[in-house]
């Protein structure tokens, strides 16, 4: 400590040390926020639903999205990435995930919402099983963070299908 | 910068900074903004750097006393006694 730059190079060294436990101890604060998200989607209409030449079939739906994510903010919340996803089960495999739509919610204020949407990415099988399918939709979520520990969970909402007939 | 003072401006500087650490955290927590928290640590680290980094006056209250060069004459050093040890050095080689 006995020159200028010693002392300037401690203190560097010190006050970064800290703000590295700062950001630590507030990704760990993160622990004590206990959410409780809801959300809840509806086939409005199915807009059609046809069979492609090489056997693949594929369905356009409008969806009504209704979400409350506020509870998943809290102070070192920088964003929270949702997304919906048709799961179902084929002979072949026994999970089938299709992303239909995505979202980014940038603030606590915009995080309680519903949307009435065409399925913004398509809804294809790998092969012709759609038709009288029952399916789930599961409402996916990241929570990203501005320091720390990422976190993931979803709601998943059953009961859903498809019609038997193509159209 | 005197001892004292090196002593003094280390101590000061990780109390300043723990302290800034402490408040800016309880602070951003309580009203839930992660900016204000970085915020109120980085006026800290601007505070602490202007207080401890420069050679302030009053880290040099106590400068080390060097004896008189008239008093060091005084007391000359006592010199070596060389026939003795020569003697012991040329016995023990043999």
């Amino acid at each position: 400590m006995h020159s200028f730059g010693y002392r300037a190079n401690a203190l560097l060294t010190f006050a970064l040390t800290i703000l590295a436990l700062m950001c630590a101890m507030a990704s760990l604060s993160d622990n004590l926020n206990s959410p409780s998200p809801s959300a809840e989607i509806q086939i409005l209409n199915i807009n059609w639903f046809q069979r492609h030449p090489d056997g693949n079939d594929e369905v356009s739906l409008t969806l009504n999205i209704t979400a409350d994510l506020q509870s998943l903010f809290t102070w070192n919340t920088k964003q929270v990435f949702v997304f919906v996803a048709a799961e179902y089960e084929t002979p072949k495999n026994s999970l089938n995930q299709v992303s239909l739509w995505d979202g980014i919610i940038p603030a606590k204020e915009h995080a309680k919402f519903w949307i009435q949407t065409p399925n913004k990415y398509r809804l294809i099988d790998q092969g012709g099983n759609l038709r009288g399918k029952e399916f789930n939709f599961t409402l996916h979520w990241h929570v990203m963070p501005k320091t720390g520990k990422m976190f993931a969970d979803k709601i998943v909402m059953s009961g859903y299908r498809l019609p038997e007939e193509y159209r | 910068m005197d001892w004292q003072g090196q002593k003094l401006a280390e101590q000061l500087m990780q109390i300043l900074l723990v302290a800034f650490a402490v408040v800016a955290f309880a602070t951003g927590y309580t009203i839930g903004s992660f900016q204000t928290m970085i915020l109120i640590y980085a006026g800290g680290v601007v505070l602490t750097t202007l207080v401890t980094v420069p050679n302030w006056p009053f880290f040099n209250r106590h400068p080390l006393k060097w004896l008189d060069p008239i008093e060091a004459e005084k007391h000359p050093k006592l010199q070596p006694q060389q026939p003795s040890s020569s003697s012991k050095k040329k016995s023990s080689k043999k």
